[in-house]
């Protein structure tokens, strides 16, 4: 029997804002410990607002949420920022790094946070994670100077300096060539096979999707399959 | 909530983020410092100075003022009945000075109950009388200081502003007379010359100038005079123990009104503080007081909206970095303290630069002269005027860091990060 590492129960979520609309009806799945996730859809049809509320940034919803055994719903910030530090890797749409620290401090932002581990064992992992992507000589370098695909490559290096135990991305390859997108593919394959770390990452690949170990379809804020 | 992780090490991320951002933004950094600066620089230096001015015309009035004046006052008369009294219908009668000798019964005894209390350096014993000084046709009116020589001296330092001739000489000549530069100069008098007083009990002396003195305050130049406290007796006719006036000084001079009311109680006459007898001079120095607290604190809170300003900018530009931040994990209160220490870095910076403009404006100050009454410009180094300055810096500097900053930690990540 394989561990839920992640449960969502019915969860439901309104805008009000220009007009009422309910952009997630209902959504319940679970995700299991080691499991590989990509969740497809048309745009529009809800993805990025699901994984927002799976992440515990967002709070405002109805239904409850589970992560790592623990229930999430109804937390208070603080909780949930050190659950966010701890358990969840995030990698967002468009790369999101803070310009001013150079791409290796980028990536040890959230183990220094964490404070489990010295700052040279910090560091030797933050560039370990980088070397993994080919971003070694990069390292020294301030974020702000590099391409797209190489800071979202360094976004993904962050993710994974706290060995959390769910990745989660919103189109992570998205601005990377087709070369780079194997590695990243290859990285999440072997975190979730020889780690046992869940990955759920939103995508518009469909060879990225076809090669995971389950898809989720969204069509206007539901599972559909 | 499970702990899964130990966490052991601190790494400061917090303070650690706060310095790049300052470090990455120079010139907003040293902009707002240097409005700190300038706040810091003026309210010390500012406050220095009224405290300056107020202890230079507190010297200026301690020349011829004691801290606490003890004296019998006039008495009215009063109806012998109370109002009221029985139903019976009150006499009226007119309200007049009553005849009445002003000495102090058995000073001796009061003056050394006085000294005996805690806080009183000098206690000395005064005959003063109003005189007038006649030198060939001219007739001048002046008051007479019966001083016990010694003690007068240490209280008001009188040796200091004597400017020709011998205080201690008023010992030896018991018809001598110390007086101001002013009456010498209306009188065309000098060292040397005799006068005729006259005290108002009819009785005359032929008295021999021994010296004279400048206060540098022209009213008791032109007036007052020093003579030998029985000298002044035999002037009133009156015996060798009679005193007008008990002067005392006390440690803490700036508060002397507690102390006064204490010693009335305790000699049963009028002690009346020098505050208390220099209530205009003592209300403008309050006036000037209050406008430089004003102005000074106007100032630095002005500083404290640059800090706030260049905070809300910073907070503006680095909007995406404080939803990354709180995506990772970060708190609310983390959020806080980064910005809170930027604000407080950029306080300190200014503050120790504030300090340091204080200091060069106080000491080219010092040796400015203004020449009159007061001389060089009446201002020091304050230790408690520094002190109150790095306290409001501080205070303020926080104020304008957390205002922000508190919105900061507000942010929602998820508004931030979707678009
Ligand atoms: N802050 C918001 N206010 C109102 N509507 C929103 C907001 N964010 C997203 N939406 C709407 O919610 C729907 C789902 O958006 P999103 O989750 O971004 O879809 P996807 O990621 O699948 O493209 C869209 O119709 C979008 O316009
Ligand atoms: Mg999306």
């Amino acid at each position: 029997m394989k561990n839920i590492i992640l449960e969502a129960q019915t969860l439901n979520k309104y805008f009000y804002e220009p007009t009422q609309f309910q952009v997630l009806k209902d959504v319940s799945f679970k995700a299991y410990q080691g499991e590989f996730l990509t969740l497809i859809g048309k745009s529009g049809s809800g993805k990025s607002t699901l994984l927002y509320l799976l992440s515990t940034m967002d709070t405002d919803y109805t239904g409850n949420l589970w992560i790592d055994k623990e229930k999430v719903t109804g937390l208070k910030q603080d909780t949930l920022a050190q659950i966010r530090n701890e358990k969840i890797g995030f990698v967002f749409q468009f790369h999101y790094l803070l310009p001013e620290f150079s791409c290796l401090k980028n990536v040890m932002i959230p183990a220094l946070k964490l404070g489990q581990y010295s700052y040279e064992e910090i560091e030797q992992q933050a560039y370990q994670k980088l070397k993994i992507l080919d971003l070694q000589d990069q390292a020294l370098k301030p974020a702000s100077k590099l391409s797209g695909g190489q800071q979202q490559r360094v976004a993904i290096a962050r993710a994974l300096i706290n060995h959390p135990k769910i990745i989660m991305g919103d189109e992570p390859t998205g601005n990377l060539d087709s070369k780079n997108t194997r590695i990243v593919f290859d990285i999440f394959k072997q975190l979730s096979v020889e780690f046992g770390q869940t990955i759920i990452a939103v995508t518009h690949d469909n060879d990225f999707a076809k090669a995971s170990d389950r898809i989720i379809e969204m069509q206007d804020g539901m599972i559909i399959s | 909530m499970k702990k899964s992780t130990k966490v052991v090490y601190n790494h400061h991320i917090n303070s650690n983020i706060a310095v790049t951002y300052i470090i990455s933004n120079k010139k907003l950094t040293l902009v707002a410092a240097l409005g700190v600066t300038i706040g810091i620089a003026i309210f010390i230096f500012m406050n220095s100075m009224a405290k300056g001015f107020d202890k230079s015309s507190a010297a200026a009035i301690f020349k011829t003022v004691p801290h606490i004046r003890i004296y019998k006052d006039a008495q009215i008369s009063r109806n012998l009945l109370p109002e009221n009294y029985h139903n019976t219908i009150p006499l009226i009668i007119n309200p007049k000075i009553v005849a009445q000798s002003p000495n102090i019964i058995n000073p001796k005894k009061i003056i050394e109950t006085l000294q005996q209390q805690p806080d009183v350096t000098i206690v000395t014993s005064e005959v003063n009388t109003d005189i007038f000084i006649n030198s060939g046709k001219t007739q001048i009116r002046g008051v007479a200081m019966g001083v016990d020589i010694k003690q007068a001296d240490k209280m008001f330092n009188i040796s200091s502003f004597v400017v020709d001739g011998q205080l201690n000489d008023l010992e030896k000549y018991p018809n001598g007379i110390f007086i101001g530069v002013g009456l010498a100069d209306k009188m065309s008098l000098k060292k040397g010359d005799y006068i005729q007083v006259n005290s108002s009990k009819g009785i005359s002396k032929s008295m021999k100038i021994l010296g004279l003195f400048q206060t540098n305050n022209s009213n008791v130049d032109k007036k007052q005079t020093y003579i030998h406290i029985n000298t002044a007796r035999q002037l009133l006719a009156e015996s060798n123990d009679y005193v007008s006036d008990i002067y005392v000084n006390i440690n803490d001079y700036d508060h002397p009104e507690t102390y006064a009311k204490r010693f009335g109680k305790l000699t049963g006459y009028v002690a009346e503080d020098w505050k208390t007898a220099n209530a205009t001079l003592m209300a403008a120095s309050n006036m000037r007081r209050i406008i430089i607290s004003f102005i000074s604190l106007s100032i630095l809170i002005v500083a404290g909206f640059g800090i706030y300003n260049i905070l809300n900018m910073t907070i503006m530009q680095k909007i995406n970095d404080i939803a990354i931040l709180k995506a990772m994990g970060f708190k609310g209160k983390d959020v806080v303290r980064i910005f809170v220490q930027q604000a407080l870095l950029i306080g300190i910076l200014g503050i120790i630069i504030g300090l340091i403009a204080a200091t060069l404006l106080i000491s080219r100050l010092q040796h400015v002269y203004i020449g009159g009454d007061i001389g060089y410009f009446p201002v020091h180094y304050e230790p408690t005027m520094y002190i109150r300055g790095i306290i409001f810096g501080f205070i303020v500097t926080f104020l304008s860091g957390y205002i922000p900053a508190k919105k900061a930690a507000n942010v929602d990540p998820v508004a931030i990060l979707r678009k």
